[in-house]
């Protein structure tokens, strides 16, 4: 029990100084020297890399997804149902936490590798000697990067798997084109995307801020940044699956504040 | 002003509140030197050198550096102190997405921000050719150059800023005898180009620190053991250092 506890005791403690290495890097984007040009070299990798992959994964989510939809759907006579059904899991489920999986995966996995590596080559040590703040430069530029890029990147990957989807809804399995996209408009309203947007934006900060830490922190050889390139990923994964849901009942109890009955 | 480049007084450091590291060092490295620091392994040799460059605390005790005591500054004043030193890595720690002028040229456009784009690279084109590198190699990457050029890259770099400190960390470990005599010389050679400067050279390569070093220190369960000119080695009676030197000079 008291084993348990430690280790519960441990894990608080992991979490708190987390949250300070990513309080302490994002308050140094805001002194000089500024690093706006890194900020925007990280969106280029972070965002400007992940199309390809994000539009190739959101087209055929859209169509498995509405396939299997379609198919419940008949059993019910409601097929006409199916495009909006998978506009609002898209949207506010399946679009933000898969983009925020795959991105955690590809971009979250190669900022653990290159700081870790980075801090084992002695090359974070060699900025420090020149008198470099290794988070304001290396750390807070990519936090910011996945937090702009991942939104857009939902974006895309939303209206890629809505496209896989109109495929299969009036090419494959034969439904109405105008009655898709009048029963979408009929029921997705844009709260339902901007909580999509709002909760990819959340997980890019988590993926970001926890990958950094990992490679911020390697010890020891090529086994550190294989460790913590695997901890970062796995971690962040765990983190937007868990996060997502207490993200989900807080957007709920939101919209009871706000007025917003949906 | 103090005539002493490194003034280290009574510094102890402990990680754990139980076991000091560093028990008790007292050192002056004077302006315009070159002083060799050897050791066996696990003696602070490192946690010296990192207490030097303000990266560690000390536990008791003070570090001054050309006359400015470390332990007063917070993380920002010794983040810009730091423009003072000029660091060569064991590994050279040149950043591999960078090219051999980026590299030069990368502590001038953080530091010296008044200075036009063209002006950087002249002056990084100096610092190269300074330390012996060809020009048809300036546009290289790190992985495209030998080992031998990685090192005059990464002096170059760390001569960029002309720093009044120089620090060599373990320079020649790993290296071939010609590379590490090749090494040798570009310390040497760099001292004497570059008048005024203090150099530091941690090291286990005793035939070096004999030859080059004006002063010699060695370093022995935190403590100096015995700081002075070769000479002053050669003819100590402690056991020790008698057993450093006729193994170090025997192995090599």
């Amino acid at each position: 029990m008291i084993a348990i506890l430690e280790k519960f005791k441990k894990k608080i403690n992991d979490v708190g100084e987390v949250s300070i290495f990513a309080i302490s890097s994002l308050k140094l984007l805001f002194t000089q020297p500024y690093r706006y040009t890194e900020v925007v070299k990280h969106m280029e990798f972070i965002g400007n890399q992940s199309v390809g992959i994000i539009s190739l994964t959101s087209v055929f989510t859209g169509l498995a997804l509405s396939f299997q939809i379609y198919l419940g759907f008949k059993l019910v006579n409601a097929v006409n149902l199916v495009g909006p059904t998978v506009a609002l899991g898209i949207t506010r489920e399946l679009g933000p936490v898969l983009t925020g999986l795959i991105v955690a995966a590809r971009a979250g996995g190669a900022m653990a590798a290159r700081l870790g590596t980075m801090r084992v080559n002695e090359q974070m040590d060699a900025l420090d000697v020149m008198g470099v703040n290794t988070k304001q430069y290396l750390i807070a530029p990519r936090i910011i990067a996945a937090v702009v890029c991942m939104p857009l990147l939902t974006g895309l990957f939303d209206f890629m798997a809505m496209l896989g989807s109109w495929f299969l809804c009036t090419k494959i399995v034969g439904l109405d084109s105008a009655i898709f996209f009048e029963k979408i408009r009929q029921t997705v309203d844009f709260h339902h995307i901007n909580e999509g947007l709002f909760k990819s934006a959340i997980f890019g900060f988590l993926f970001a801020v926890i990958c950094t830490y990992q490679g911020y922190h390697t010890k020891g050889g090529a086994k550190g940044v294989g460790e913590a390139t695997n901890n970062g990923v796995v971690m962040s994964m765990v983190g937007i699956i868990i996060i997502d849901y207490f993200l989900m009942n807080l957007i709920r109890v939101a919209y009871i504040f706000m007025g917003i009955q949906k | 002003m103090s005539d002493y480049a490194i003034d280290i007084t009574d510094l102890k450091k402990t990680f754990d509140g139980k076991e000091f590291v560093l028990k008790g060092i007292d050192l002056k490295i004077p302006k315009g030197s070159l002083t060799a620091i050897i050791g066996f392994s696990g003696t602070g040799k490192s946690v010296m050198l990192k207490h030097i460059l303000g990266l560690f605390k000390p536990t008791s005790g003070t570090v001054r550096i050309l006359g400015t005591d470390l332990s007063t500054m917070d993380d920002n004043e010794l983040t810009k102190f730091r423009c003072n030193y000029g660091v060569l890595f064991q590994s050279a720690a040149l950043f591999d997405d960078m090219t051999v002028l980026e590299n030069v040229c990368f502590p001038l456009e953080e530091h010296r921000r008044t200075l036009q784009k063209n002006q950087i690279i002249q002056i990084a084109q100096t610092k190269l050719k300074m330390v012996g590198l060809d020009p048809k190699h300036f546009n290289k990457l790190p992985s495209e150059i030998s080992g031998g050029m990685q090192k005059r890259t990464g002096l170059a770099r760390a001569l960029a800023l002309d720093p009044g400190i120089i620090i060599y960390d373990e320079p020649t470990t790993g290296l071939d005898p010609i590379l590490t005599e090749m090494v040798d010389d570009l310390i040497l050679q760099t001292h004497k180009l570059n008048q005024g400067t203090t150099s530091v050279m941690v090291s286990h390569d005793l035939s070096a620190a004999f030859r080059i070093a004006d002063f010699i220190v060695m370093l022995d369960a935190g403590k100096v053991l015995l700081a002075g000119t070769a000479q002053d080695f050669f003819k100590s009676d402690i056991e020790l250092v008698q057993r450093f030197v006729t193994k170090g000079m025997k192995h090599q």
